[in-house]
């Protein structure tokens, strides 16, 4: 089962993750985006932690989700800012009044989030973004939810991941790119990769 | 890096803190927001928000002012600002009759925007929005994201900021933005590269010797990186692209802007303007105006964009209407 304070460790490592790799995402980004990836993620993740209520208990699962994705929204800014944003406040509204989800229930919140990304970018699996990790992720785990092994999910994580390099990029600044973006791992595929991680770890801990 | 700064995370904050405190008559700033808005909104009319990521002054805010944009609001470096944000400028600006938002054609600006747009409306504001789309360096596909917005912008601000001044309806204001966005092309060139101060260096290299033909404002990559040219061909080759995208027959009527990118010195611009004009008096077509000088820049990118925007009778009556801007 997965709670609040589940999810708000998972935020927390996320923001470890994205802080020891600030360099990493922003030099990917420099490749075939503006170079700001990281660093507005990392800014972003720490508002979203600032506002999350000390008293944990207090909250349900929707509340929580809420909180993260208004601070991603108005944080992040940018492309990244508003997609975050949107999964996070389309992962909310499945979970609405819950303060704990099985794992089963978990593929659907991330399924919403795919769809938020989906809808506010206007984009598909395979154009280079980060719905590239959220939408096969969600599909794993809903073939996986019997029996889930939380390394075999970070190695289908990063499989995905890798995978964005040899997609020509549609959507974002990256699409001006063309065919020139082939060969890049895609930025928003990466710090979505590092989220999920730092979620498989946080539950992989947890239980 | 050497930057004339204090703080890489302070800088939209100073610089939207020094416009407003060095011309108070005209532009102020909304309290713990990167929003500049006009002082003058007595007029009950369509109001105007534009704005977009930092780094590209004057753009936006030197374009708030009476008879262009009522508020600008400014998100980080190249980086689009919040929809929280932008509800702010639609808030603080609108008087009843609508606010039209004028996008850059960026997924960012976009995404921001449209969110923004969605929680004003769900507060009974009424807005619209156009989105430009000038650049023609980059190909123009329904499948992807499209072209980008780039100096061309200034016109729409420009155009439609004279209706409105006149009373149009939204529904009016916005039409003649996208008929001003429609007519407007442009294409840029960069000598070299230009450093985001969070980064601290520069997001792409450009050897000495070099030159990027259609790149964006941000450093996006154009068409061709080649050898180094004289002025006149570079304002050949533009030109010939704008010719392409949007022809020119002889007697046609168009408004001309040589923008610099932030690093070249007026000098050069006016070289450019020189040829471009011969170019355009050489194949008879009248040049209403030229505007030569820092429109929409990319921070310290060394380089320049032709635009060319269309004119007929009612166009060229609104552009040559006055507006009291920073940079306009």
């Amino acid at each position: 089962m997965i709670q609040v304070e589940h999810v708000v460790k998972w935020i927390q490592l996320t923001h470890q993750k994205i802080v020891a790799t600030k360099d990493k995402l922003t030099e990917l980004d420099q490749a075939i985006g503006d170079g700001d990836h990281g660093i507005n993620l990392a800014r972003g993740l720490d508002a979203a932690i600032q506002n999350l209520s000390p008293d944990e208990s207090k909250e349900d699962l929707g509340e929580v989700f809420q909180k993260i994705g208004m601070a991603l929204i108005a944080k992040v800014g940018g492309a990244s800012g508003a997609l975050y944003g949107s999964a996070f406040v389309h992962m909310a509204k499945v979970c609405k009044g819950k303060k704990l989800i099985s794992l089963a229930e978990l593929a659907q919140v991330i399924e919403a989030g795919a769809m938020g990304i989906k809808a506010r970018g206007r984009a598909e699996v395979g154009d280079k973004t980060m719905l590239d990790i959220w939408q096969p992720l969600a599909d794993y785990l809903n073939e996986h939810i019997e029996k889930v092994s939380w390394e075999k999910v970070q190695q289908f994580l990063f499989e995905q991941m890798e995978k964005t390099k040899e997609l020509v990029a549609k959507k974002g600044r990256a699409a001006f790119l063309e065919s020139r973006s082939i060969g890049h791992l895609d930025p928003g595929a990466v710090s979505s990769t590092y989220l999920f991680i730092a979620l498989c770890e946080t539950l992989d801990r947890g239980e | 890096m050497k930057k004339l700064i204090n703080h890489p995370d302070y800088v939209v904050q100073e610089m939207i803190e020094g416009m407003a405190l060095a011309h108070p008559q005209i532009i102020r700033k909304l309290n713990d927001t990167n929003i500049l808005v006009r002082t003058d909104l007595n007029n009950a009319k369509v109001a105007l928000v534009s704005g977009g990521g930092s780094g590209h002054e004057p753009a936006h805010g030197g374009f708030v002012g009476t008879g262009m944009l009522d508020a600008a609001v400014a998100g980080e470096v190249f980086t689009s600002p919040t929809p929280d944000q932008i509800l702010e400028a639609i808030k603080a600006v609108d008087r009843g009759k609508g606010v039209l938002l004028i996008i850059k054609n960026y997924s960012g600006d976009v995404m921001n925007f449209e969110m923004a747009m969605e929680l004003a409306e769900a507060e009974g504001i009424l807005v619209e929005k156009v989105v430009v789309d000038d650049d023609v360096a980059v190909k123009n596909s329904t499948y992807t994201v499209g072209r980008r917005g780039i100096a061309g912008t200034i016109f729409v601000h420009k155009i439609a900021g004279a209706l409105a001044e006149q009373g149009a309806s939204l529904d009016e204001v916005k039409q003649i933005a996208d008929r001003v966005i429609l007519q407007t092309k442009s294409m840029g060139m960069a000598l070299s590269s230009c450093i985001i101060p969070a980064v601290g260096k520069p997001g792409f290299e450009l050897p000495e010797d070099e030159m990027e033909m259609g790149m964006g404002i941000h450093g996006e990559p154009g068409i061709e990186r080649k050898k180094v040219v004289s002025a006149d061909e570079v304002a050949s080759v533009l030109v010939s692209h704008l010719q392409k995208e949007m022809p020119l027959a002889a007697n046609d009527r168009v408004a001309v802007m040589v923008n610099g990118l932030g690093a070249t010195p007026m000098m050069e611009l006016y070289i450019v303007s020189r040829k471009v004009s011969q170019l355009l008096q050489e194949s008879k077509i009248q040049v209403h105006r030229t505007f030569v000088g820092e429109y929409m820049t990319s921070l310290e990118m060394a380089g320049c964009s032709v635009t060319f925007l269309k004119l007929d009778n009612v166009l060229a009556e609104l552009l040559d209407q006055p507006a009291q801007t920073i940079a306009w």
